[in-house]
């Protein structure tokens, strides 16, 4: 107890003021992050006329669940929805399967040609054969307006596959060496050993990727046309952004009812879509929060 | 005398190489199970990366998909000239450096701020503010921008009731073309602070606590103390993210910045790679785009190499 007041040093008057102007600081960028936040939920659950009023300031007013009722009623949203769950569920399985092994054989000092291919793979990172080439390739190959281009686009990334490396190369060598000479075979050293220690990392991809497919809209605008496979993300961008520009358009003096529709509903729908759309995301965040710190870190030190 | 030894030098580099060569089909195929699991990684790549590298030559031609790559005519520099002496050429390449180095300047200083102060605040209170602070990181640019126009709607929207409370005229932002890089570059340091101040976070909690006490015992203040024991130990790292954030600088936002478009603001936001999507994927000018999109990747590198080049003197820590 006395050894503890005895480190603690008091801080002098001046350095009071500088921790207090800091916490002020910070509180108010945490406020300023969290707000629109807030302010999308609360709108979500307010009865519609209240918010295109600006009635809505911080709380729901009027409390009400018909946005969400609606949004459960779009058959685009719900089919959206489910293709965004198939894509994300099934894309990130994919991408584990080709990058994390990619990256712990590239780990492997022995690996003959380690340099080579570690050339072959960054050179794309800095260096391609741009948009149109990809697209015409895309088409070439049938793949444009199926399910399929939505998982594998993306199926590889190198800058993943450099973390999944340089967490691998940080592993000691004696665990695998040790079952080696036990006849193990590189494939269940790598199943059995590696993975199980390396739940960090797979965390971490699990993260990385499902957040990517679930966000992506850019793919999904350049090679799917058709409406039953288009992602949640295309359907919300309608939702979101077309209807509002077109509501620039109208006070523009171009009438259209159709425009006139889509806003309406738009205005309606976009707080719930909002909130709906995220929900998944925020619930897989607090569970891989703890890994945050950690892939990050891995992610710095450069390959 | 000189050309014999050349000569023998070159038969055994000759002989060394080809045993080499020998060599390394053995060493490969000891090393199989490696190659196996590097395998669908290497065709994705060479599939989906190199094979469109071979469509950089549309740039150089009329390209016609009917006709390929070898039938097509070619037409040399012509899309490049056509580009370069447009009339938005100097519109684009002024958006493009703006958005760009606006972001650069604004987005990249605030996080390492943020987590100098956050690291000063106490445990109990930063934990909750973290999970506050890093929560825009996984909206997704769609919703992002679909806030931006909630958030600053003319009739309705929070920015504007304020200016209005405040006796101002409520602002269209949306349209409004000197706002567009304010919208851009501020709600990405919105959604990516908090994200991006973790590593400096990180770094930060391995500053050595004796080196605290000694600078308190020698009467230094807290500000002091962040300038002269955290800001230093931090540095290294500051200084790897800025190579590497140069190294991607020319590759704007697209995908944020083509959602944020409409026809009143396009004069402040159309950047080469929105222009490319529009030009060649929506009007199908494919040679014209690719040469741009070609134009575009040369700039990035010929950035990336000069960014690389200035790290590798000053600060030692370069990409490559």
């Amino acid at each position: 107890m006395k050894t503890k007041a005895k480190t603690k040093i008091k801080h002098s008057m001046g350095d009071r003021i500088v921790l207090f102007v800091i916490y002020v600081i910070v509180i108010a960028m945490v406020l300023l992050v969290l707000y629109p936040i807030v302010f999308v939920i609360s709108s979500s659950f307010s009865d519609p006329v209240a918010v295109s009023s600006g009635d809505v300031w911080l709380w729901p007013v009027r409390p009400t669940l018909d946005a969400y009722k609606r949004v459960f009623r779009e058959p685009e949203i719900i089919t959206g929805y489910l293709n965004t769950i198939f894509y994300t569920v099934v894309g990130t399985m994919i991408n584990l399967t080709v990058t994390v092994p990619c990256g712990y054989a590239l780990s492997k000092n022995s690996l003959p040609g380690r340099g080579f291919w570690m050339g072959f793979f960054m050179f794309t990172m800095y260096f391609s054969g741009g948009m149109i080439p990809t697209y015409l390739l895309v088409q070439k190959l049938g793949l444009y307006n199926t399910r399929t281009i939505l998982l594998i686009m993306g199926a590889f990334s190198v800058y993943n596959c450099i973390i999944c490396r340089t967490f691998f190369s940080g592993i000691p060598k004696e665990l695998e060496e040790a079952a080696a000479i036990d006849g193990c075979s590189p494939f269940r050293c790598f199943l059995q050993i590696i993975l199980p220690t390396s739940q960090a990392l797979l965390g971490v991809m699990v993260l990385y990727f499902a957040i990517s497919h679930w966000n992506s809209y850019f793919n999904a605008m350049m090679y799917i046309n058709k409406q039953e496979y288009k992602p949640l993300q295309l359907i919300l961008r309608k939702i979101l952004v077309e209807a509002q520009n077109m509501a620039s358009m109208l006070e523009g003096g171009a009438d259209e009812e159709y425009a006139a529709e889509m806003y309406k509903t738009a205005q309606l729908l976009k707080y719930a879509v909002i909130v709906v759309s995220s929900v998944p995301v925020m619930i897989l965040y607090p569970f891989l929060q703890k890994y945050f710190a950690k892939g990050v870190m891995i992610g710095s030190v450069k390959g | 005398m000189k050309n014999q030894t050349t000569v023998a030098t070159h038969l055994a580099r000759s002989k060394r190489l080809s045993i080499n060569w020998n060599k390394l089909g053995q060493r490969i195929w000891k090393h199989r199970a490696y190659y196996i699991m590097m395998l669908p990684a290497i065709i994705y790549i060479a599939i989906f990366k190199y094979v469109p590298m071979r469509g950089i030559q549309m740039a150089f031609q009329n390209f016609r998909p009917v006709l390929g790559y070898d039938r097509s005519p070619w037409v040399g520099f012509k899309h490049f000239v056509d580009f370069v002496t447009g009339p938005n050429f100097v519109m684009m390449m002024e958006n493009t450096l703006t958005l760009t180095f606006y972001s650069l300047v604004v987005g990249f200083p605030i996080p390492i701020i943020l987590a100098l102060m956050l690291n000063e605040v106490s445990e109990k209170v930063r934990k909750p503010m973290q999970t506050i602070l890093y929560a825009p990181h996984f909206i997704s640019t769609v919703v992002l921008v679909g806030m931006i126009h909630i958030l600053f709607s003319p009739s309705v929207g929070i920015v504007n009731q304020v200016i209005k409370a405040l006796g101002g005229e409520s602002i269209y932002f949306i349209v409004e073309e000197s706002a567009f890089s304010h919208l851009y570059v501020w709600s990405g340091v919105w959604q990516q602070m908090g994200w991006n101040a973790i590593i400096y976070l990180a770094a930060l909690s391995a500053v050595d606590p004796q080196l605290h006490e000694a600078a308190r015992i020698d009467g230094a203040t807290l500000l002091q103390r962040i300038r002269y024991v955290n800001l230093p130990t931090i540095m290294p790292t500051v200084i790897i993210l800025l190579v590497m954030r140069i190294g991607t600088l020319a590759s704007v936002g697209y995908e944020k910045i083509y959602l944020m478009q409409n026809d009143l603001n396009i004069n402040a936001s159309e950047v080469i790679s929105t222009y490319v999507y529009k030009r060649g994927i929506l009007n199908t000018n494919y040679s014209f785009s690719a040469a741009v999109d070609l134009f575009n990747n040369v700039v990035n590198i010929v950035l990336l190499l000069l960014a690389n080049q200035v790290a590798k003197k000053t600060s030692e820590t370069s990409l490559f």
